[in-house]
């Protein structure tokens, strides 16, 4: 089993984001980067597949110079090899310009299985894995928080609104993760210094054979217009009585009359 | 020429999901701002009779996708069903739920269509023929305000924050030739909850339990059957095993925004922030005079969840009878 994961670098998901000068963009400096939560869960599970089937993990993700060290933390889990998409005409793509970028990056792999996050916790977009599997025309599974591959196939158990679906695809296929799936490991001392050595591609947007005009900043279909802080709750108001059931009666008077929502 | 708004709706063994009623209601106010029509697309096995009820919402046209191999959402299914019946029809706009299924399929065929796509949306507007939406990102941190070049214009819409509006127009209603494609994808096995559980992405009004409960969640699911509502959790309440992974509120988890959010024994740490921070009103209950929760609810009650929370469920049920 030849296995993709797909890695992205976001923030930290308890770092301060703030609103860059421009109005557009965040503030990069601050702040603290790590691999994506949901594709903490991919990179544990390719491994899994491939302790038990045999086979290699490939990581690819695309973004700044900074990425590799996503990439890095990936090999020193135990991903084979790493591939990063890196290129100044790159920066700033949206979700579908970044999945065409990955798209031509897998398709020049030997791959049976592709699995990425369900979302990035940075613009929270849900969508770079169906793209993906739309542009290599392989089907698809999101949110799977159990999978098994058979015999040339993949079952995956999807947690949908209400109970889980059991569905099964023919490889190649790509699958989205779903917390539930695994506990990822941590990158051992050892790891980490095997991890230096693991071989690291880089790849420019040229030398994947696509159109500067289909991706980065000049790609873009989403326009970020502006960028600001969610609006402001009033202050709260704290119910103060002298029991519990004079408080509740408080809360149901509020909610009931004030609110309307009793 | 792009012309037109499509609302994708969702039905699950024949009767619609919320959230359709939402698009659809969405669906119409785009269409009047651009004094366009609007079509309402109905996917699924045995759904002719939902036609009827969707018109209510203001579609001009349904479009009714209707094939033995449609009764279970698979994506490529799904996709390339409503790939083909839109083709002739090339909408300017696609508006369509932000559920699971939503999500899953907006996504695969904005890339099929080339187009843009703005995921989650809690706000649209309409100005000069221009259409803004804003969408929560960074766990809903940051609010953007984005357009979408080219077309179609796809709008995924968070559930539960439309509002739903009754128009009633008697539709033209259309039923194509269903053209699946090739489909790999086999749905093998179905577990759904039952028991009339409300979902909690549809939920009016959601208690949730975190460390706190001590993993004693009856007070909880008797307060939320008292308020119709449903029951959530944060992920401690869930990594100890005391819910299910689904039910999980956060940065992890679901992202729900009910009329409704009443937190307790939370903390309120960022992550969990990031899954319910567009409910309307937040009401959190915590010993803890200090914990963060407190910051970002409504009305806050100082107190042991043990003894409030029965009340609060007594003086429901007296109030509702
Ligand atoms: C990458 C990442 C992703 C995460 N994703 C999520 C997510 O999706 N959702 C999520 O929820 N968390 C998430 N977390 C975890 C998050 O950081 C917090 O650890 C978690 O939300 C805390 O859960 P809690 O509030 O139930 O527990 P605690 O923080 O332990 O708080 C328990 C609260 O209960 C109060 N309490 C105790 N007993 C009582 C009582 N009898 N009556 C009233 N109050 C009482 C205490 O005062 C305390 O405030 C994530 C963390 C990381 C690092
Ligand atoms: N720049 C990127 N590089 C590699 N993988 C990515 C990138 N962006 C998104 N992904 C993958 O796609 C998933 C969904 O991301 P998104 O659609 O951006 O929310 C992530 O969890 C990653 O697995």
């Amino acid at each position: 089993m030849d296995i993709v994961v797909l890695v992205k670098q976001v923030p930290d998901t308890e770092s301060l984001v703030q609103i860059a000068g421009d109005g557009v963009s965040i503030k990069k400096e601050e702040i603290k980067w790590v691999m994506n939560p949901y594709d903490e869960l991919a990179v544990e599970e390719a491994l899994r597949i491939r302790e038990a089937k045999g086979g290699s993990v490939t990581v690819v993700s695309v973004g700044p110079q900074k990425a590799q060290e996503t990439i890095r933390t990936a090999l020193a889990m135990g991903a084979d090899k790493g591939l990063h998409v890196h290129d100044p005409l790159a920066e700033g793509s949206d979700a579908l310009a970044t999945a065409k970028l990955l798209a031509a990056a897998v398709k020049g792999l030997a791959f049976d299985l592709i699995i990425c996050g369900q979302r990035g916790v940075d613009e929270d977009n849900y969508q770079v894995g169906a793209a993906v599997a739309e542009f290599l025309n392989i089907p698809q599974i999101s949110l799977v928080n159990k999978a098994e591959v058979l015999d040339g196939r993949i079952r995956c158990h999807r947690v949908v609104e209400g109970g889980t679906v059991v569905v099964e695809a023919p490889l190649p296929a790509l699958f989205t993760t779903q917390r539930g799936l695994n506990e990822p490991r941590y990158a051992s001392l050892p790891g980490i210094m095997k991890a230096k050595k693991k071989p690291l591609e880089v790849k420019t947007v040229a030398e994947l054979g696509l159109d500067p005009a289909a991706v980065g900043a000049a790609g873009r279909k989403v326009l970020i217009q502006a960028l600001r802080l969610p609006p402001e709750r009033k202050a709260v108001r704290m119910i103060r009585a002298e029991t519990p059931a004079a408080t509740a009666a408080e809360l149901v008077r509020i909610l009931h009359t004030e609110a309307k929502l009793i | 020429m792009a012309n037109g708004v499509v609302a994708i709706t969702e039905q699950r063994d024949g009767a619609f999901r919320k959230v359709s009623y939402e698009v659809v209601s969405e669906g119409r106010r785009i269409a009047d701002a651009l004094s366009c029509n609007l079509t309402a697309v109905v996917v699924g096995s045995g759904v002719e009779a939902l036609a009827g009820e969707i018109q209510a919402f203001g579609a001009d046209a349904v479009l009714v996708l209707d094939d033995p191999g449609l009764a279970d959402y698979r994506t490529d299914a799904y996709a390339n069903g409503v790939a083909a019946a839109l083709a002739p029809h090339a909408p300017a706009v696609v508006v369509i739920g932000a559920t699971a299924q939503g999500k899953d399929l907006a996504a695969r065929l904005a890339a099929r269509w080339d187009a843009g796509l703005a995921m989650d949306c809690t706000a649209v507007a309409v100005q000069g023929g221009a259409i803004t939406c804003t969408r929560p990102m960074f766990g809903g941190k940051i609010f953007a305000d984005v357009t979408i070049k080219g077309a179609p214009q796809v709008i995924a819409l968070r559930p539960n924050v439309m509002p739903i509006q009754r128009v009633a127009r008697s539709a033209v209603v259309e039923t194509p030739p269903v053209q699946l494609g090739s489909v790999k994808t086999t749905v093998v096995e179905k577990q759904m909850d039952t028991g009339g559980k409300v979902e909690l992405t549809e939920a009016e009004v959601i208690v949730s339990g975190g460390r706190g409960t001590g993993g004693n969640f009856g007070p909880l699911e008797e307060l939320a059957a008292a308020l119709g509502g449903a029951v959530g959790a944060s992920r401690s309440a869930v990594d100890e095993g005391w819910r299910k992974h689904s039910d999980q509120v956060g940065q992890t988890g679901r992202v729900v925004s009910p009329a409704l959010y009443i937190a307790c024994g939370i903390s309120g740490a960022i992550q969990h922030l990031a899954g319910m921070s567009t409910s309307k009103v937040i009401v959190a209950i915590n010993k803890d005079a200090e914990a963060p929760i407190f910051a970002k609810a409504d009305v806050g009650i100082v107190g042991d969840i043990f003894q409030v929370v029965p009340e609060i469920s007594a003086a429901v049920r007296k109030i509702k009878s």
